[in-house]
């Protein structure tokens, strides 16, 4: 029974990640029908600038917002000068731009970061909270985990639904031409949208490598991950991201805890999973319009 | 194909002649790769009236409208809103000058709320009192009852109802409608037509209507202009293009 | 001009990538009509010009494989497995306009194939081994691609990169069948009396281990080739385009797209299962760390790079895929990078030019020199019936 509960908890914390991942793939998205494939590769580059001023002396705090707010000014970059000339252009095209900046910026990182295996650490411990004298599965880093990624969810709520800069951000989103024809600076909020969405997939790869070992290629199966959950959750929509992001972290977590040497197996349930949910529901579990075409 | 006979027949419409030139469009040619949908169009919008353009399907109707908010660039010619050459200026800025376009289709945000819809309208001006709002929904009293319902749940009258409580929100001097009448209802065509004569009489604003549903159009406005294969055919008064039977036929179809 | 590879872009699209398969015919457009008539002294049958082609660049092959160094020969043994897996992506992205990340899978799935046979007591002969890994490749291919059929551009992406990053977990799980992490060694395969023969006879080099592998590949690249060039120009192949360019019209004149995709898949899958057999050979070792997923955006480079859609560009793209590497990571060791940075330098050249390629030149280096080449004879004939126009009026 504990051993469920451990493995069911460890499903959830890895799930919120995978949810915040899947979330910024559809921010994307929604704004740019575009799937930012550079995701990992770009969290990955943050997670280094973070792990870098650690090994120089600086906190995990102050690491940990400067790569926030250099995930901002590369997701801001990178859709200025490289997506905008493939916006609205054949899907193909933005793919293979996505691609190839996923590995140019991989490669970067090796050449910068280097190569090897480094340990990142994590400002909470790893051990379980004692309560009433005995153990429970549930770490201080866990705890951690799911409570900034709920309040990073909590203030992209707030933006989009209370802000006029929410507004306009969704008002781009949906409608291009017409936010533009009511004065909207699309251009802008596209850019800003970029911005916004590398600052979560930031949060998610500084949590993965919470406690763990960081390469250039870490974020690798978390791509595959956010992406399965996003598709789960219908692409389209961010609630069904978070659901689609703690379903498939639970689901591979009783794979990996259960099957014999199921650790193993997480990458290929997660394509297998994949598959399921495009043959069964392309739109994802949660849309109600099974007509859209994957 | 008949000359365009336009440029002075501005001075036909009904003797106002103080009328102002608001938006003038000089010599406008616009192109889709060899395919010109506009070539060499010549018109004026003048303040106070409802400027009705005319054609069949693929006359360039759609594409003036859209080449004068920005959103085709014109191989030549020239956009003036109010003496300021506006030909370049982007799409973005053109609410602000006091131009607002309502796109065919009539660019509904259907994700959004009516509410939000009406919100963004107003965005590009700050804050809003609220008392413009509830003017709309005293205007449109169906849009006001589904506020907080999502756009996609509307009727198309109650769409076209909501683009054009969204571009009032706007305070535009000058607004650009594209087939408002598609797909209504007769019924829901007069009533809003009557509300935008209703508007021009009462508040000295301006229209531009482009319409395929000619009859409708022509019982409304005041200037008609009449396009065919992105030329200007004619130019008069709603009242003497309803007379002329013989044009009627030719390029309006009733 | 962006539109040119897209798969729902029509027109101009579709001629432009209707191109010559091989360099022979690098100018002819359509696939059948009068254009073709008067200008060529080559054969009118396809098939009898492309037996011709492959006759020419055989004998080309035996060449260059013989003026070259020892060193070269591997290198260009490494050219043949890249030039195999992607001539069989051309046809799946370039013809069919379907993208995969999977192709590295799938060739570790010939790759893993190949060893697995190799390493039995009496090894079968090398080409019914090869066979085994292009249908071992294939099966897995038609699975890959049912799944695939509904699916396009980002949603496609995505599911054959869940492929490449999970099937690698497949050979960990079974580390007693696949060697886990450490991967297989392969057994290289003896070289025939009659190569010594061969290779005595036309050059009097010595026929090393490292050449016969070369010859392997060469001959396995040319059968592809081959193969592929004729697909491309038959029925088939127009049924591609016609999917790729022309969806709903496709759909409407009763083709069934799900199956035309399928098919697409399943031809490359077969390229990429041959192409790992012989990357197995060649590299003598079936590892994991061989397939990752920059091997799939290796592949994807050298196929936009030489335009999609064409033969001869994932040739020429697949050359850049060998020689760039060395290069740049000497360069790079010259600007003062270590080893393992230097080696990182490729994987970044590739990033960079698949970004650069899809917003300056989506049409590709050959795709856009075939453009040029067009647009210029249009030119000419439009003069030319401009010039008749006019005489036959005055």
């Amino acid at each position: 029974m504990d051993y469920f509960v451990n493995v069911t908890l460890t499903g959830l914390t890895q799930g919120m990640i995978y949810s915040a991942f899947a979330l910024a793939l559809v921010l994307i998205w929604r704004s740019t029908r575009i799937v930012n494939f550079a995701q990992g590769s770009m969290a990955a580059a943050t997670t280094f600038i973070a792990l870098a001023l650690i090994q120089a002396g600086q906190s995990y705090w102050v690491a940990l917002i400067v790569a926030l707010a250099s995930g901002f000014v590369l997701g801001a970059i990178v859709e200025r000068v490289i997506i905008r000339p493939v916006e609205g252009g054949p899907e193909l095209n933005a793919v293979i731009v996505t691609l190839g900046l996923f590995v140019a910026i991989q490669a970067s990182i090796a050449i910068i970061f280097g190569s090897s295996f480094q340990s990142f650490p994590t400002p909470f411990g790893v051990r379980g909270l004692e309560v009433g004298g005995s153990t429970i599965p549930l770490t201080p880093t866990s705890l951690y985990v799911i409570g900034s990624v709920l309040v990073v969810m909590a203030l992209l709520v707030a933006l989009f639904r209370f802000t006029r800069i929410g507004l306009a951000m969704r008002a781009s989103a949906f409608s291009q031409e017409v936010a533009r024809l009511l004065g909207v600076k699309v251009g802008g909020m596209l850019t800003l949208g970029w911005g916004l969405a590398a600052v979560v997939g930031s949060l998610s790869g500084l949590l993965i490598a919470g406690g763990t070992f960081v390469w250039p290629a870490y974020m690798d199966a978390l791509i595959v991950f956010g992406f399965v959950a996003a598709i789960i959750g219908g692409l389209d929509s961010p609630v069904g991201a978070i659901v689609g992001g703690l379903i498939l972290g639970l689901a591979l977590s009783y794979v990996s805890g259960y099957a014999p040497r199921g650790s193993a197996l997480v990458n290929i349930s997660a394509l297998v999973i994949l598959i399921v949910v495009l043959l069964v529901r392309p739109g994802g579990l949660f849309s109600s319009t099974t007509a859209r075409r994957a | 194909m008949p000359d365009a006979h336009g440029s002075t027949a501005l001075s036909a419409t009904g003797g106002t002649s103080t009328a102002t030139r608001l938006l003038e469009v000089e010599g406008l040619t616009s192109a889709y790769g060899p395919v010109r949908a506009l070539d060499g169009v010549s018109l004026a919008a003048e303040t106070g009236r409802i400027t009705a353009v005319l054609g069949a399907n693929g006359a360039g109707k759609t594409t003036l409208l859209r080449t004068i908010s920005g959103l085709v660039r014109p191989v030549s010619g020239r956009v003036v809103l109010d003496g300021e050459d506006i030909t370049k200026a982007p799409v973005e800025s053109m609410v602000a000058k006091g131009m607002a376009h309502v796109p065919e289709g009539r660019g509904v945000i259907a994700e959004l709320t009516v509410d939000e819809n009406l919100r963004v309208g107003s965005l590009f001006r700050g804050k809003v009192d609220r008392s413009e709002f509830d003017r709309v929904y005293d205007l449109f009293p169906r849009i006001a009852e589904r506020r907080n319902n999502a756009a996609h749940t509307l009727s198309g009258g109650e769409r076209q109802m909501l683009v054009i409580g969204r571009a009032l929100l706007a305070k535009p001097r000058i607004l650009l409608l594209d087939e408002p009448s598609l797909g209504l209802a007769p019924r829901i065509v007069a009533q809003i037509f009557g509300l935008l004569r209703q508007l021009v009489d009462s508040e000295g604003l301006s229209v531009l209507l482009v319409e395929q549903n000619a009859r409708s159009a022509l019982s409304v406005a005041d200037v008609g202009v009449v396009l065919n294969l992105g030329k200007v055919v004619v130019t008069d008064s709603a009242r003497t293009l309803m007379a002329d039977e013989d044009l009627r036929h030719a390029y309006l179809g009733f | 001009m962006s539109d040119l590879q897209s798969p729902a872009s029509t027109g101009t699209a579709g001629k432009a990538s209707d191109d010559a398969p091989v360099k022979a015919t690098a100018g002819g457009d359509a696939p059948s009509g009068p254009a073709t008539s008067g200008r060529s002294f080559l054969p009118q049958s396809t098939l009898l010009r492309h037996l011709l082609v492959l006759a020419v660049c055989a004998v080309l092959a035996v060449v260059i494989l013989e003026i070259t160094s020892p060193f070269q020969n591997s290198q260009l043994a490494t050219l043949t497995y890249y030039a195999i897996a992607a001539g069989g992506l051309t046809v799946l992205t370039g013809m069919n306009g379907q993208i995969s990340l999977g192709h590295g899978a799938l060739m570790a799935a010939g790759a893993y194939t190949t060893a697995l046979f190799l390493d039995a007591e009496e090894p079968l002969p090398l080409p019914v081994i090869l066979l085994a890994a292009v249908v071992v490749a294939t099966a897995i291919g038609a699975l890959v691609g049912v799944a695939a059929a509904r699916l396009h551009g980002p949603y496609l992406a995505g599911a054959t990169l869940a492929l490449a990053v999970g099937l690698p977990g497949l050979a960990i799980y079974f580390h007693d069948v696949f060697g886990g992490e450490q991967g297989l060694r392969v057994r290289a395969p003896q070289s025939p009396e009659w190569f010594d023969g061969f290779i005595d006879a036309v050059s009097g080099n010595s026929a090393s281990s490292t050449k016969w592998l070369a010859y392997v590949g060469a001959i396995c690249l040319l059968i592809t080739y081959f193969f592929l060039a004729n697909l491309i120009r038959s029925r088939i192949g127009r049924t591609w385009r016609a999917v790729r360019d022309q969806e709903v019209a496709a759909e409407l004149a009763g083709i069934n797209l799900g199956a035309w995709r399928v098919l697409a898949f399943v031809v490359s899958a077969a390229a990429a299962g041959l192409a790992g057999g012989v990357l197995a050979i060649v590299v003598r070792l079936a590892a994991p760390s061989g397939f990752t997923i920059v091997l799939s955006l290796a592949l994807l480079t050298a196929i936009v790079i030489g335009g999609l859609g064409s033969l001869v560009g994932a040739l020429l793209g697949s050359a850049l895929l060998v020689f760039l590497p060395p290069f740049v990571t000497n360069l790079g060791g010259d600007f003062g990078l270590s080893q393992t940075e230097a080696a990182q330098l490729a994987p970044f050249v590739y990033g960079v030019v698949l970004i650069v390629v899809m917003i300056f030149v989506p049409a590709g280096f050959v795709g856009t020199i075939r453009l040029r080449w067009m647009t210029r004879k249009a030119k000419r004939a439009m003069a030319q019936a401009g010039a008749d126009g006019a005489s036959s009026r005055g």
